[in-house]
């Protein structure tokens, strides 16, 4: 059994974590977070795309490094440590794996360079009202080649430059009526209206467009189960960022613990504090081992990927939101001021288990493909 | 990343299949067999709970006897021992895929885990040459059962807080006093023991460690009955038991020591416990019908079943992150010290939630239904033990926060004190 990371891929982490404690540090984070204009960190996003880390999965022939999925978790994990304040996830985690899944020959060689060098970022969008995406409630159209609608929340629309949705193409209001279109969000009828997220370092917009042209993605017809897919395959990516995320919220916690005096003594020493933290690592720990097996599973392309990337993702958003949360509560009072960096940790904890879908969405998912899994 | 074994490990898998299969009987995730109704407490080592009285339970400790000397003349018994006491003189990660062939299987358990895991072990460290010819390989073959005495009424998470006495009378030593928690001391030919040689000295300097026939005249054995109403576990009472000097391991004082090489190698010798888990009340979801039709169709169920599935096969993985480390021949990280803790309390509140989807009829035990049966009302009560037996929740949260993420330990009274100048309550 070899159910562990390469030599290799573990010096790939080292170099990142060592270039993000560098160049990412808690003050260029907060740069981002305090200003209104700032929507990314352009320097760092330059350099990890110079440093190819944007085109770790992308085929060579679409000018990318051509590794495999298991390096991008490698750094999915170092880019969750950071918390770095990039369009990576949207941008490489989405955009790139929906060309390059189902993209034409024509789409792979247009987008894939421009993302894979950093030069263009992209997004994708599902989402209009409130509350879990369902056929039912996308009312965005696509008629006489145009794209007329409303999309809401898209994370990074405001850098974005390409964005990929799902739009109904027939009337008939179902599954089967959705399909997804690339916009290029240059073009007049595009216009962006800037939104407040609960974390400020992965912004959002709200976006409407009037007659925009668009371009079919995949197979028309079949919005809902491309997304699915591209959503799995994410879901392993988004939970290797989380346990990445769940891992400093804890070391962070036990540092402070382990300096802060209260009766006498280390508050560490504290058995109700040494729980708390125990109960941590329990929860990345089996969050980080769910994470692999998700990990296995997209590498592999297994049929196993749907049950593997919903019980990644159902783990490592508990693990994380525990982490936060508690790491504010092991600091006490300073733990939810401004300049005390919990906060960074219990905003990104929560924005990152809503992102591609909440937590009771996915263990829904997950238990229906063990049902379906059974069946087969 | 891949879960193939090397081809020695496969040959070696091939190995154990080809026993198993001849001689022991297929497991089913919720199988019909009367033996197999009961989630075990592996950790504990104790055997499966047996109904029929004491005949069915000697019945039952002989055919594991039968199976255990099968399993030591194909070689499995004791993967992890040299070959010189009778062992396969293998590798852990030989052990490790002997165990998973072996869960698969219908076979007794909780008789010879003890000994094997941890007994052995210590007296292959701290026994004479002539202890170890004699005692070893019978141990292997199950001729011979042996059971762990630590645990007193007033040592139980501070195991060291052993107050039974070990008073020197020449070249014998005269025990007095009460073990309790012994499993399987109502049937094992011989023991290992920790005592108080020297109440005088610092805690866990006054200790001696020695090993006994349970035949010594003065050893009394009275099981304890349990909540879920077995006997898995006994009180022992010394009564001006001799034991010769001869007996003893380690030096005098030196107890302590020779009890950490004994509980070092417990997390060694845990099992996978068979049982309770997501499998279990998944299925029994599929059967059960809650207000809105059948439970798997009901949306906070559903919720809560995603729960359990990562927790099992969280653990599930971690133990293959685990195994890799053995396969590659390195030494695992800490990562398997949190098994136990999730273990037992998913079992309890899986459990504790079935019963609550079979609503009233929860209250009942189900022998005759095939699906349902008693699993989830033993299970219930077996899992209270669970989280206490083999260290509480709370001591492996304090072994994971010291010992995994180096957190200090706690302030304690009892470090610079004489034994018998600590504060003590009514035990």
């Amino acid at each position: 059994m070899n159910f562990d990371f390469s030599d290799d891929q573990k010096l790939l982490r080292d170099q990142a974590r060592k270039f993000l404690f560098d160049k990412c540090d808690r003050k260029s984070l907060r740069t981002i977070l305090d200003d209104d204009r700032l929507h990314y960190h352009k320097e760092l996003w330059s350099q990890i795309s110079e440093m190819g880390w944007t085109g770790t999965a992308i085929p060579e022939e679409y000018g990318g490094l051509g590794l495999g999925m298991l390096e991008l978790c490698v750094i999915a994990e170092e880019l969750g440590r950071s918390l770095a304040p990039t369009p990576f996830s949207s941008s490489i985690y989405l955009f790139a794996e929906f060309i390059k899944n189902y993209g034409s020959e024509d789409q792979k060689k247009k987008f894939l360079p421009l993302i894979a060098s950093g030069e263009k970022i992209g997004t994708f969008a599902l989402s209009e009202t409130n509350g879990t995406p369902k056929p039912s409630n996308v009312k965005t159209e696509y008629s006489s080649e145009k794209i007329n609608g409303y999309k809401s929340p898209v994370i990074d629309g405001e850098t974005a430059d390409y964005l990929i949705i799902a739009a109904n193409s027939d009337n008939k209001g179902n599954r089967n009526s959705l399909s997804l279109y690339i916009i290029d969000l240059h073009q007049d009828g595009v216009s962006k209206t800037s939104l407040e997220t609960i974390d400020p370092t992965r912004p959002a917009c709200s976006i409407k467009f009037e007659n925009v042209k668009a371009e079919l993605l995949g197979e028309q017809g079949m919005a809902w189960d491309m997304t699915e897919n591209i959503f799995n395959r994410a879901a392993v990516l988004y939970s290797f960022e989380q346990v990445g995320g769940a891992q400093v919220s804890l070391d962070e916690a036990k540092k402070y613990s382990m300096e802060r005096f209260a009766f006498g003594r280390q508050i560490g020493s504290f058995q109700a504090l040494k729980h708390k933290m125990a109960d941590m690592y329990v929860k990345i720990e089996l969050a980080r081992s769910n994470a692999y097996y998700g990990a296995w599973a997209l590498s592999t392309d297994s049929n196993e990927l749907p049950v593997a990337a919903a019980g990644a993702r159902v783990s490592a958003s508990d693990a994380f939101n525990y982490a936060a949360k508690e790491n504010i509560q092991i600091h006490g009072g300073v733990g939810f001021t401004w300049d005390y960096d919990c906060h960074l940790f219990y905003r990104r904890s929560k924005l990152l288990s809503l992102n591609i879908g909440s937590t009771r969405q996915w263990k829904e998912n997950l238990i229906s493909n063990l049902e379906k899994r059974n069946i087969v | 990343m891949d879960f193939n074994d090397s081809q020695q490990e496969a040959a070696f898998r091939k190995e154990a299949r080809d026993f198993l299969e001849v001689n022991a009987e297929k497991r089913s995730i919720i199988s019909d067999k009367p033996n197999d109704k009961s989630p075990q407490i592996a950790v504990a080592g104790a055997p499966e709970t047996v109904k029929g009285g004491k005949e069915a339970a000697q019945e039952a400790l002989e055919r594991a006897k039968v199976w255990q000397k099968k399993k030591a003349e194909a070689g499995f018994a004791a993967i992890l021992w040299p070959k010189e006491f009778g062992g396969y003189g293998g590798s852990p990660i030989q052990q490790v895929i002997y165990s998973q062939e072996e869960h698969d299987y219908l076979v007794p358990s909780g008789y010879f885990e003890i000994g094997i895991g941890m007994l052995g072990p210590t007296m292959m460290v701290w026994g004479k040459d002539e202890d170890k010819k004699r005692y070893l390989p019978k141990m292997i073959t199950g001729e011979e059962i042996w059971c762990q005495l630590f645990s007193e009424p007033s040592a139980g998470s501070d195991l060291a807080g052993i107050k039974m006495k070990a008073e020197k009378d020449g070249d014998e030593w005269v025990l007095n006093g009460q073990k309790v928690w012994t499993s399987g001391a109502h049937f094992a030919d011989y023991g290992m023991i920790v005592a108080r040689s020297d109440p005088s000295a610092l805690k866990h300097k006054g200790l001696t460690y020695f090993y006994l026939d349970m035949k010594t005249p003065g050893i009394e054995v009275r099981p304890i009955k349990q909540i879920s109403g077995t006997s898995n576990f006994n009180e022992v009472f010394f009564n001006d038991v001799r034991i010769p000097d001869s007996q003893r391991l380690g030096g005098e004082g030196e107890g302590w020591k020779v009890a950490l090489t004994t509980l070092m190698n417990e997390r060694l010798a845990v099992g996978d416990p068979p049982g309770l888990d997501f499998d279990q009340i998944f299925e029994a979801t599929k059967e059960l019908e809650v207000e809105d039709g059948l439970a798997i169709k009901n949306s906070e169920v559903r919720q809560k079943m995603a729960d359990w599935y990562v927790q099992s096969r969280g653990l599930q993985y971690t133990k293959f992150r685990s195994i890799t480390a053995l396969s590659k021949g390195q030494t695992p990280g800490p990562e398997l010290s949190i098994s136990k803790l999730v273990t037992a309390s998913k079992m309890q509140d899986v459990s504790a939630y079935a019963l609550e989807l079979m609503d009233s009829s929860g209250m009942v035990h189900h022998d005759q239904n095939p699906v349902l049966k008693n699993l989830f009302q033993n299970g219930y009560f077996f899992s209270a033990a669970m989280r206490i037996a083999g260290g509480t929740d709370e001591v492996l949260r304090n072994i994971i926060a010291e010992r995994v993420l180096g957190l200090p330990q706690d302030e304690r009274a009892d470090k610079k004190v004489p034994f018998n100048e600590l504060p003590s309550g009514k035990n």
